[in-house]
């Protein structure tokens, strides 16, 4: 109702009902895509694992949220953190092809063999554990983040600045997983995966338990990110969002402030990679392109920023858009999603969310103060 | 003696490009002092505020505060010594709550990871309760800073310096844009602080520093032109002719 209110964007009830939501549609085309195959309600393997993507996707706008909404950093490179979650579950997928490669290595990736290398880099060791895997799928991206942010907010970096460096962070590691150099299958990325944690990865059980896995990891992502902004240091956040020096004569440090929220989001963001990987079953070099990066700040504006309910709802209406759009009209589909930031700009500054908050509250004068009061309680 | 200042500031220069902001600036001031500032545009106040709370650092010159040397410190560190500053155009956080503004003030939890997990103790409430009730803000408690009145997030400023429980609370033109009745409220309100910490206030009108009776402080191209007692400094041939002459 008034234009500064945060309070309903970071409603708990909202969040918990988004959670409940991802987790009931992931589990009930879980088992619809278990159902034989004349069944009229059964969902096919391609249905599920865009659905996997749509999900690993909004991990990735959630992140994005996180430190763009609450925290006025607008990352334009979040897609690296994703992808070197990417990567880092690709490394095990890699190894659990074993012996049964083109090459029938044991212990080498076929891309390395095709390099004529002989053992594997330092930073493979342990992959073939998946427990190490999922630590890497978190640590990488969070040290990472530790590092560029600690630097940047360090110096004071802020505003458009840091954005391009974000841009410029992520186009760099581009390049340098295009190097077959580096250990990482160049062009190809890793791909060919065969199993996961013993199970067949093309088999359909396998296929919904990873969906179901990635719709509690989205819900339990959204519960902790919502616990962050409501928590006091959610304030903090919202403060050095919006006035950033004035929290230093308070005695805060907004740059470690920053540092905080920006590793947890890079983290999240790591997680939704890794997720991605296991059901599209490739990761190369492209999803490091700056255009990802933009795409997911697309989503987050057209949800709601600030929101974080805003922020899956985007993606995953964006990217359904995306899909439906690309099989009808492929060439065109850029030039739908520019108009559509356009529109969202011009005509929804909140984004879905603030639509949905504007038709469940009407405008002031129309409701009795009383009846204002308690809606705004609930909301 | 020194020791006995609560702040020492003792020729202190500062240049920006060239321009003298502050030229061989000292200031004493006494456990429990309130001290009004005065002193026509570009006198320096803004930039001796910014030295003395770590927004600027000072080309030569001490800064002491309870002795310790503030010019090595930056601005968190300065405000966790326990100096509070209330800007000239009232800066409090407008998308949050009255309350929340208070709640992030209080002196406390400041590393990141304590504040995520602090929880909204008793003593807290009762500490903003109280803020609440100085301010004059209870009505509006809940609502968001960001729609409140000029006068009310001066005010609420003031209450967000009161949480911090500072030593010394630095006032930048605290009644400006305020009506007559809001300036004498603010004058009573400064006077009801001062009884329990020492402020320094930078102000322009002079009804308002009648009103607060302490000893001023007139400042002129970045150096000291005269302290003493309103009434004195007021009739010092100097100060006569940097307000009224040329």
């Amino acid at each position: 109702m008034n234009p500064f209110s945060t309070r309903a964007p970071r409603s708990l009830r909202g969040v918990i009902w988004m959670a409940a939501a991802v987790v009931a549609a992931a589990g009930g085309l879980a088992a619809a895509s278990l159902l034989p195959e004349g069944n009229p309600l059964h969902a096919s393997v391609f249905v599920v694992s865009l659905a996997g993507k749509y999900l690993s996707y909004a991990m990735l706008a959630l992140a994005v949220d996180l430190v763009w909404g609450f925290a006025g950093i607008l990352t334009l490179g979040h897609a690296a953190f994703f992808a070197l979650g990417g990567y880092a579950m690709g490394m095990y997928l890699m190894r659990e092809i074993g012996a049964r490669g083109v090459y029938g290595n044991a212990s080498l990736p076929d891309f390395m063999i095709f390099l004529s290398w002989k053992s594997l880099p330092w930073y493979w060791w342990g992959s073939e554990h998946f427990a190490w895997a999922a630590v890497l799928v978190v640590a990488v991206p969070g040290l990472l983040a530790s590092v560029f942010g600690w630097l940047a907010f360090r110096s004071r970096v802020s505003g458009v600045y840091l954005s391009i460096i974000t841009q410029a962070l992520t186009y760099a590691l581009m390049l340098a997983f295009f190097q077959n150099g580096l250990g990482f299958g160049g062009n190809n990325g890793l791909t060919d995966f065969k199993d996961i944690l013993g199970a067949d990865l093309h088999a359909p059980l396998t296929r919904a338990v990873l969906l179901v896995a990635t719709g509690v990891l989205l819900a339990t992502s959204l519960l902790a990110a919502r616990f962050v902004v409501g928590s006091r240091f959610g304030s903090l956040l919202v403060a050095v969002r919006d006035a950033e020096s004035r929290t230093r004569f308070l005695g805060y440090r907004p740059e470690q402030a920053k540092l905080l929220v920006w590793v947890f989001s890079a983290m999240i963001a790591g997680l939704g990679g890794a997720l991605y990987v296991t059901q599209v079953g490739i990761i190369n070099p492209g999803e490091f392109a700056p255009a990802n990066s933009i795409e997911s700040v697309i989503w987050v504006a057209v949800g709601g920023r600030g929101t974080l309910c805003g922020a899956v709802l985007g993606a995953i209406l964006v990217n359904l858009g995306k899909t439906l759009f690309t099989a009808w009209l492929p060439e065109f589909w850029l030039y739908g999603l520019g108009l559509l930031f356009i529109c969202t700009t011009l005509f929804l500054p909140n984004g879905l969310m603030g639509l949905w908050r504007h038709v469940r509250k009407p405008p002031p004068e129309e409701v009795t103060p009383e009846v204002a009061d308690t809606q705004g309680d609930e909301a | 003696m020194t020791d006995d200042l609560l702040l020492d500031m003792r020729d202190v220069s500062v240049t920006f490009d060239g321009f003298r902001a502050i030229n061989n600036l000292s200031l004493a001031l006494r456990p429990g002092e309130m001290r009004a500032i005065v002193g026509p545009n570009g006198a320096g106040k803004t930039t001796m505020m910014d030295i003395i709370t770590g927004k600027t650092r000072p080309d030569t010159g001490t800064v002491r505060f309870q002795g310790r040397d503030l010019t090595r410190l930056d601005e968190p560190a300065i405000a966790r010594l326990g100096i509070g500053r209330k800007f000239q155009k009232p800066t409090v956080f407008e998308a949050l709550s009255v309350t929340e503004n208070l709640l992030l003030s209080l002196k406390g939890v400041r590393a990141p990871f304590a504040v995520l997990m602090a929880r909204r103790s008793a003593g807290e409430r009762e500490r903003i309760d109280r803020l609440l009730h100085l301010t004059r803000l209870e009505a509006v408690a809940d609502q968001p800073a960001g729609g409140m009145s000029h006068g009310q997030k001066q005010w609420l400023e003031i209450g967000m310096l009161m949480g911090q429980e500072p030593e010394l609370l630095l006032v930048d033109e605290p009644v400006a844009g305020m009506t007559d009745a809001e300036t004498m409220a603010t004058a009573d309100l400064l006077r009801e602080i001062n009884r329990t910490r020492s402020v320094v206030v930078v102000e322009h009108d002079m009804d308002f520093v009648r009103a607060l009776g302490v000893d001023v402080t007139v400042l002129h191209e970045g150096s000291v032109l005269a302290e003493g007692t309103l009434d004195a400094v007021s009739a010092d041939p100097r100060v006569i002719e940097v307000y009224l002459g040329r």
